[in-house]
This record gives structure tokens, sequence and C-alpha cells, in this order.
């Protein structure tokens, strides 16, 4: 290992300040722990009312339980929610599949492909018998992931084509890629919520209107394909110059060689830093919340407006957050192995 | 001050269960030149690592001019100051020029002022041959002309031992020469030199003794006539016939 | 002739990007005409000239004196030296928060090392948003109300209305104080100067940092007791519903800060441990040959080559705090952002409200933009 992170533990860190310190955090962890394994386990509330939970200490379960089918999936009818539970459970599966480098193949990308339609079919219905669920009640977590996925399906080829443009020898071409990644990066995530709220309607003719969660889509897709090509150009400035030339050497064509020779090595080079946007947008999505759509974190604050069960914050913030940590924690633990595999891959 | 500059007796280290340093004996006399020449893997890198403490080992005594290397610090720098040495890959450092190289640790180690520190450099600096470049970046110059900086590096700080780390192993075939010659002339001048190398032709020329090693022991040991021409063990002639051709 | 006049390489590129312009132009226009004609519908009015009418609302946290009579423009100001505030604060406080955690990252204590890398985990796969409600749920949920406000040191009180500490109340020697600061400050600075210059003649280095610390601490102190040690504090105290005396910190203002700085702390963590990860072993291990002992090997190998890696996405981090200082708008704290959004729900004119916020926020980015080329460009590496 050539760092100098060994030298760092050997040398600044040695000796009694250590042991006092061990001991120190020992003790507050220790203190910590219980008393979270108290709240949540030992004075927790299983059974009961809003009552029974404002009496008792420790978490109110039974708010989690009454509430959580809703935080999960906003408005969607109930009788039903069987639809959304399986397209959510097919999302996770091929989820999880695709974190492992095993099964990178084909058949993954046809696997995705058809669950796509599996679970447009399953939440929207109105086919094979299922009763039509309107977008406006899709909400929870399908809708987060909806909003990351579609997110990352067209924001990623419209960040390469950026990337691209911003390399182009082609003044108006560049000049456009430039202005567009660098007033998108300058700029919050809110702002461009905001923008297309309220903007994106003027743009439109007399009579056309635009669903809400279409326009936030587009918010993030604009949004994030910025992001994406200063990843990818990062990738493509990374391809030695030899592998251009040897392209053109051989007689390809711009397109061709960028298809066939730089692409498919500059991407695979950024696979982390490409995974680690993406973890930021699927954390992104919960800022749909101040466009009023509902995602898993409007639903999770709309769940604690219920005038019978007030005042579990704690309990529904923590519920919703386990939620998130588990997806972004499993993705950037695949993006740190990735980074792992890579890095040992050039060490040879 | 009599007896041997470096004396090392049942030397033994261990990385983890690897037991890479098995027992190693040697006196090394001042003003000797040893080549340490050996498999990868048999330990001889660590072996002269141990020698300024860049490794640290479990079992044996290692004594440097006098003073044994153990957890003392006082003793741990004494030792560095008396003991330079040079790595495979030179490790100048890049974000200073080659004058502020050399005159670092004179500064802040032997409490030089800069100006003297500078003539010290400078004179080091011709020696190698090098002096032109004393105002450039590490970044600019080439590996040839990198590994005689940072052999100058090391000899401002006047060493009595100096210990080469596969010096030439990672230049370019037509680099190899200069830094044997600067390497040659220290030699001549009297220092004592340990070095782990697969120049033959330097331990021919200018060891005083040959060292082969291999799984952590010392197999054998002789003048570089004698090792060459009549090696005694088989492990040392497979090695020679590997390398020799 | 037209067959090599398409062929010619210089051609197609020229004609590529005049259809480009084009197809921008004609996009443009039908944008541009459905907007005119929409904002027309609307009775919505055009240009800026909004910025000098009457703002007609309050504004909670100001930084300025300001008024719901005060022009849009003023207002706009307000939300800006806002944004300015906690972005100034949240950044500086990150930054060294980031220092620590990076180097607990470091330590050879199995405890330390585990706990930050739990924190930088647990801050960094968590919404920045639900952080931020979560915080603003502790002030505004669980800390106690006014008369019951928690203590946890002298002179600070927690309460749901915020955080009160003491401030520094006006007394004559209050100016003398500042100026003995200041005059031992330029001391220390000289001191910097003459052990630097001993050093390079003699090659001894005389202590630095103590006896700075000397300079601007001691000389403020023998002021302070020459007035007789005055009470120059504003202590809170609690006066029937509310506390007087001492600065009130609001708890919009409170959380935003913690929030931000928790988050961002965690990615300028994994910053600074990198960027000293970064430095080669064979370094540390040169500059140990030479005999250079630890603090001299961190502060003149070390530390130099892991600067070089740890600012520039520093500066990014820096940019992307300012940036989400905008999610203010989730918790109703003043910033910028929220009061832009107010001035196009009341004005309706949403492309010269948007059109703002665009400039402000890009000149942040241009500014940290600036500072990170001339700082790249000030310590680049040397090379052939």
């Amino acid at each position: 290992m050539s760092n100098s992170i060994d030298w760092f533990k050997k040398n600044l860190f040695n000796g009694w300040l250590n042991s006092v310190l061990t001991v120190v955090c020992f003790y507050l962890v220790i203190k910590f722990g219980a008393g979270v394994i108290q709240w949540l386990f030992i004075d927790s509330v299983w059974e009961g009312t809003s009552q029974t939970c404002r009496q008792a200490d420790g978490a109110c379960l039974v708010f989690i339980k009454e509430k959580f089918l809703f935080i999960l999936f906003g408005f969607y009818p109930r009788e039903i929610i069987w639809r959304p539970i399986t397209g959510v459970f097919i999302f996770c599966l091929l989820l999880f599949l695709t974190m492992n480098r095993k099964f990178w193949s084909k058949k993954l990308i046809y696997g995705w492909f058809l669950s796509f339609i599996v679970m447009a079919i399953l939440l929207k219905g109105g086919v094979l018998g299922f009763v039509p669920v309107d977008s406006d009640k899709w909400g929870g977590l399908p809708l987060t992931l909806i909003l990351a996925t579609v997110g990352l399906i067209f924001s990623y080829p419209l960040g390469i084509l950026l990337a691209l443009g911003r390399r182009s020898e082609m003044p108006i071409i560049k000049s456009f890629s430039v202005i567009y990644i660098e007033i998108i990066r300058g700029v919050p995530l809110i702002s461009v919520l905001f923008m297309s709220s309220v903007v994106f309607p003027l743009f439109l003719p007399e009579g056309m209107v635009i669903n809400k969660v279409f326009r936030a889509q587009v918010a993030i897709i604009m949004f994030i394909s910025a992001y994406m090509a200063e990843v990818v150009r990062g990738g493509l400035q990374a391809i030695p110059k030899g592998q251009y030339e040897a392209a053109q050497a051989l007689g390809l064509g711009y397109w061709q060689s960028m298809v066939k020779i730089i692409l498919p090595q500059a991407l695979r080079v950024v696979i982390p830093p490409t995974v680690n946007t993406a973890i930021g947008m699927f954390k992104d999505t919960s800022l749909v919340i101040i466009i009023a759509l509902f995602d898993l974190m409007y639903t999770t604050k709309a769940s604690l407006q219920d005038p019978n069960w007030l005042g579990f914050t704690l309990e529904a913030y923590a519920f919703v957050a386990c939620i998130y940590f588990i997806f972004c924690f499993s993705m950037s633990r695949f993006s740190q192995r990735l980074e792992a595999d890579i890095k040992s891959k050039q060490e040879h | 001050m009599s007896g041997p500059m470096i004396k090392i007796q049942n030397l033994n280290k261990w990385y983890g269960d690897f037991h890479v340093l098995k027992d190693v004996n040697l006196d090394v006399q001042k003003s000797e030149k040893i080549v340490i020449c050996g498999p990868s893997g048999s330990g001889k890198s660590t072996l002269i690592r141990c020698m300024n403490r860049l490794e640290i080992h479990q079992k044996g005594s290692l004594i440097v001019d006098g003073i044994e290397l153990t957890d003392d610090v006082k003793n741990l720098e004494i030792v560095r100051r008396e003991v330079g040495m040079v790595f495979q890959h030179f490790n100048l450092f890049p974000h200073l020029t080659i004058l502020e190289n050399l005159t670092l640790a004179p500064r802040w180690v032997r409490k030089m002022s800069k100006k003297d520190a500078v003539e010290l450099a400078m004179h080091y600096l011709e020696r190698v041959q090098i002096s032109e470049q004393a105002h450039k970046y590490p970044g600019q110059l080439s590996g040839g002309q990198q590994q005689r900086v940072a052999i100058a590096r090391s000899l401002c700080m006047k060493p009595k031992i100096m210990l080469f780390d596969e010096p030439t192993s990672a230049l370019d075939p037509e680099m190899v020469k200069e830094v044997l010659d600067v390497m040659v002339s220290l030699a001549d001048d009297g220092m004592t030199m340990l070095c782990v190398t697969h120049e033959m032709g330097f331990a021919k020329s200018v060891a005083d003794r040959v060292i082969f090693m291999d799984a952590g022991t010392i197999v054998e040991e002789n003048n570089p006539e004698d090792f060459f021409s009549n090696p005694q063990h088989e492990r040392t002639k497979e090695f020679l016939g590997q390398i020799l051709h | 002739m037209n067959a090599s006049f398409l062929r010619d390489a210089r051609n197609r590129a020229i004609i590529f990007q005049i259809m480009a312009i084009l197809i921008i132009f004609f996009i443009g226009n039908f944008l541009y005409s459905n907007v005119s004609a929409n904002l027309e519908r609307q009775n919505i009015a055009s240009g800026f000239g909004f910025f000098s009418k009457e703002a007609g609302f309050e504004i909670a946290e100001t930084m300025i004196n300001y008024g719901s009579q005060d022009s849009y423009l003023k207002a706009l100001a307000v939300g800006a030296l806002n944004t300015i505030k906690v972005s100034l604060i949240g950044n500086i406080f990150a930054i060294i928060l980031g220092i620590i955690v990076g180097v607990m990252r470091l330590s050879s204590n199995w405890m330390i090392e585990k706990l930050s890398k739990g924190y930088i985990e647990v801050i960094r796969n968590i919404p920045l948003l639900l952080q931020l409600y979560f915080v603003y749920a502790i002030f505004v949920d669980i800390f106690p109300s006014v008369r019951q406000a928690l203590n946890p040191f002298y002179g600070v009180y927690l309460s749901n209305r915020g955080v009160v500490i003491p401030s520094i109340s006006d007394h004559v020697a209050n100016n003398w104080i500042f100026l003995a600061h200041f005059v031992g400050l330029v001391g220390s600075f000289f001191w910097f100067k003459k052990c630097n210059k001993i050093f390079e003649e003699t090659g001894v280095m005389k202590a630095r940092y103590l006896p700075s610390l000397f300079f601007i601490f001691i000389p403020p102190l023998l002021v302070w007791g020459g007035f007789g040690f005055p009470l120059t504090w504003d202590i809170p105290q609690l006066t029937g519903f509310n506390f007087s005396g001492g600065i009130t910190i609001s708890p919009e203002f409170s959380s935003l800060l913690v929030g931000l700085v928790l988050y961002t702390s965690a990615f300028n963590a994994e910053i600074v441990r990198s960027g000293i990860n970064s430095v080669k072993k064979g370094q540390i291990e040169a500059a140990s040959a030479l005999g250079l002992k630890p603090r001299l090997t961190l502060s003149l190998v070390v530390l130099p080559q892991a600067l070089r890696v740890i600012i520039p996405p520093l500066t990014s981090q820096v940019l992307n705090l300012t940036k989400n200082s905008s999610l203010a708008v989730a918790i109703a704290y003043p910033d910028f952002l929220n009061v832009s959004n107010t001035a196009l729900n009341q004005t309706g004119q949403a492309i010269e409200v948007i059109t703002l916020v665009i400039i402000v926020y890009l000149s942040f980015s241009l500014i940290s933009s600036l500072f990170m080329n001339w700082y790249n460009k000030k310590v680049a590496l040397v090379e052939r």
C-alpha cells in the first residue's frame, strides 16, 4: 500500500492518550447504544392507541404500524396495494442483482427492460384487468424510485452528449454545452425544480397542461445530466490520446470511434463517480416535497399531520431515514467495491 | 571506534505469520562495500530497511555505529542522521526544487543556516554532476538525474553509512550507468555501503563482499571473485545461473 | 463542386452548426411567443420595474433594517445577506469539523476510527432535507419552552425559541481591548517573520506559536485588568417569558446551520482523509530516512502535497453548502431563494425573478471557480 495512513496511525496516535480516548469513547457508545435499545426495544409500545404511546417513554411503534403503508405508498388505493408492493419488490431484486458483478450480462439488461414494463403495468393498471390508477395517487417509495430511475435513464445519455459537446471543436456546440453545464451546476436543485414548476407552464402553448410529476422529472433529468456530463468528461480526459489516434488511423468516423472505442473505455473508468452521482440524485428526489409532490419525504411529513397521531416525529423520521439509508448505503458500498476492483486491476 | 560499523545478531522479523528474516547474522566493517543479492521475497530489502528502522525487527539485535536500534526515539534520531538511504523510486519531494530537496534535512535536522546548507547542497550536486539543475523540480528531470539527486540528498547529511535499495531497478537501461558511476566514486572515497542490487558488474568491480540471501537467511557470502567463479550452495548456483546469461 | 464541398470536414462542421443555430432559433422563438402570450393572458407585467415596488411582506430575520414597506429590491438584498451569513459561518464550521473528523479517520485508535467512519456513512447516506427536518424538529418539538430552557454552558440557553448566547455589551473598555488584540496580532506576525529570519541565518528555530498566542491574548487581558475587569459581556437573563440581553439565534437559523455543517463536514472529512492518503508512503520514508521527526515530516512534506489534493474538492463542497443553503425554504429561514420565491408568488413575474436567482447563485459559483483556478495554478507541481 503506497499511502501514508499507516505511518499516521503509528506516529501520531500512540500511548496513554489512546487508552484514555478508547475508554471514554467506549463508555459513550455503550451509554448511547443502551439508550437506543431502551427506546427502541424495551420501552417501545407495540400495541395500543396514540394515548398509550404518549404515556410511555419508548418508541411508538404503533405509529409505524399504522402509518407505514401510507409513508411507503401514499394515497394508492389500499385494496390493490399488493401491486406497488410487488413493483417495489421486483425493483429491489433487480437492484440487488445489478450490484453484484457476477450477474452482469445481456440478460440483466433484458430483465430490467422487462421489469420496467411489468412495473408500469402494476402501477398504472388499465390493462390485463387491473384497475387503472391515476399518477396523482402514486406516492411514497414508488414515486421516489421512479423519479430516480427515470432520472438516471435519461440523464446518463444526455450527460454523455453534453460531455461530447463540451469537448467538441465546433464552437457553437461547445459553447452551448459549456453554458448549459455551468449554469445548471451553479444553481441549487430547488431553483431548477421551482423553474420547472413555474416556468414550464409558461413555455407551453395555451391549453396544454403538463403533469406535475412530469415537470419534476424533467427538472431532475436536466439537473443531473449536467453533473453526469462532468463525470463523463473526466472519463474522456482519462483516455490516452493514442486511443483516439488509433481509431482515426483505422478510418473510423467520429461517432464510430466514440461508440466503439472511446466511450466503452471512458464510461467504465468513471463507474464509481457515476454511481456516486446516482446516489446523490436518489437523495435529491426528496426535494420534490418543496413543489408538493408526494414522494417518500412528503408522505412522511404528511403522516405527522394526522391530528390523532401528533408528536411522533422521531419515529417517523427514523423510519424513513432507515429506508433512504438502506438504499444509499448499499449503492455506496457497491461503488466502493467497484473502485477497489478497478484499482487492483490497475496495479498489475 | 573499534568494532564493526554494523553488527547484526540473530535478527528475526515476521510480517504477521510470514517469517521474513530468520536468524540473520552480519558484521559490516568501516568502509566495507557489501552487495546483497537474491530472488525477490528473500528479505534482502527488508534487511537493509531494518538498518534505519524503516522496518522493525521483533527478535535479535541490530547495532549501528555503537547504537542499538530499539524503540528508543533519541537513538533512532542519531542513527537516522548517520545512515543515508537511496530508494528504488527515488522519493524526491515533488513540491520542492532540487536545491530545496537537498537543503531540507540539513536545515531542519542538523540546524544549519540557509547559506551553509545551500553551499553544502551545491557541493554535492557538483559531486553527482547535476548542479545546473539546482532550481528545477523533480518532475522535470529524467529518472537517472532524479536518482543522482537522491544520492546527493542523502550525502548532504554526511552519513557514515549509505544504504541502497535497488537503486537502478526503476531506471531505463541507458540511465543505469550514470547512477552506477556515482556509486562507484562514492565507494572509492571510502564510504561504508550496503547495496541491494542485481547489477553484478557493479558487484564484481566494487564490492568487498557479496552476500546471497534466500528465504530470509544469508545462504552464502564471499569476496566477489570466489562468489561468482565458485558458488558453494545449490541455491546460489541456481540464482547465478538465472541472472548471469 | 457540390460533392467535394460537402465532404470537406470543415464545411460539414459549419453546416452542422448552422443547422444547430437554426434549430435553437426556432425553438427559442416558439418558446418566446408562448411566454409572451401566456404572460399577457395572465396580465403579468414584464421588466424589472417591480424592484422598486413595495414588497408588502415581513421577513423574520434581517441583517439590515427592513420593513414591509421597503422595496422588493431591499427584500431580495436581505435574503441574499441571510444566504451569505449562513453560508459563511456554515462553511467555516464545516471545514473545521471536517478536518477533525478526517483526522479521526486516520487514528490508530480503533474506537475513534470506527466512530468517525460510522458518522460519515450515516450522514452521507441520508438526504440533507431529512436531516434538516430532523434537527428542526428537535428544536421545535423536543426542546423545552423558554422558561425551562436547557443550560448546557454558562450563559447559553437552548429552548424551542432558539439559542441564546451572551453578547458583547457596550463598554468603553471594549475598543481598547480590541485594539490590544489587533496590536498583539501585528506583534505576533512580526515575531513569526523574525523567527524565520533567524532560522535562515543560523538554523535555529525559536518557538513561534506559543509566543504568538502570548502576544494575542496577554495584552488584551492586561487592558481588561487596567479597566478593573469590568463585565463587558451581556449574559442573558430570564425575565418573565423571555430572555433579555444576549443574542437570540432563531431555531430556523440554528437548525439550518447545524444541518448544513453536519452534512458537509462528512464529505469534507473524506476529502481530508483521501488527501492525506494520496501522499505516497515513499515520501514519508525518504523524510524519515533523512532524520526528520514526524511533526516536521508532516508540515514540510506531507501537508503541502496533501493540500494540493484537498483544496479543489473542498472548494466544491464550499460551493455545495452555499447552494444547499437554499433548502432554507423548507424550514422557513428567509434566505435568498425563499425571499425570491415569495416575490415570485406575489408579482407573478417568474422569468425576471428566476433570472435574478440564476445570476446570484452563478456569481457564487464564479467566485469559487476563480479561486480554484488561481489556487491550482499557484501550487501546480512543475513537470516536463
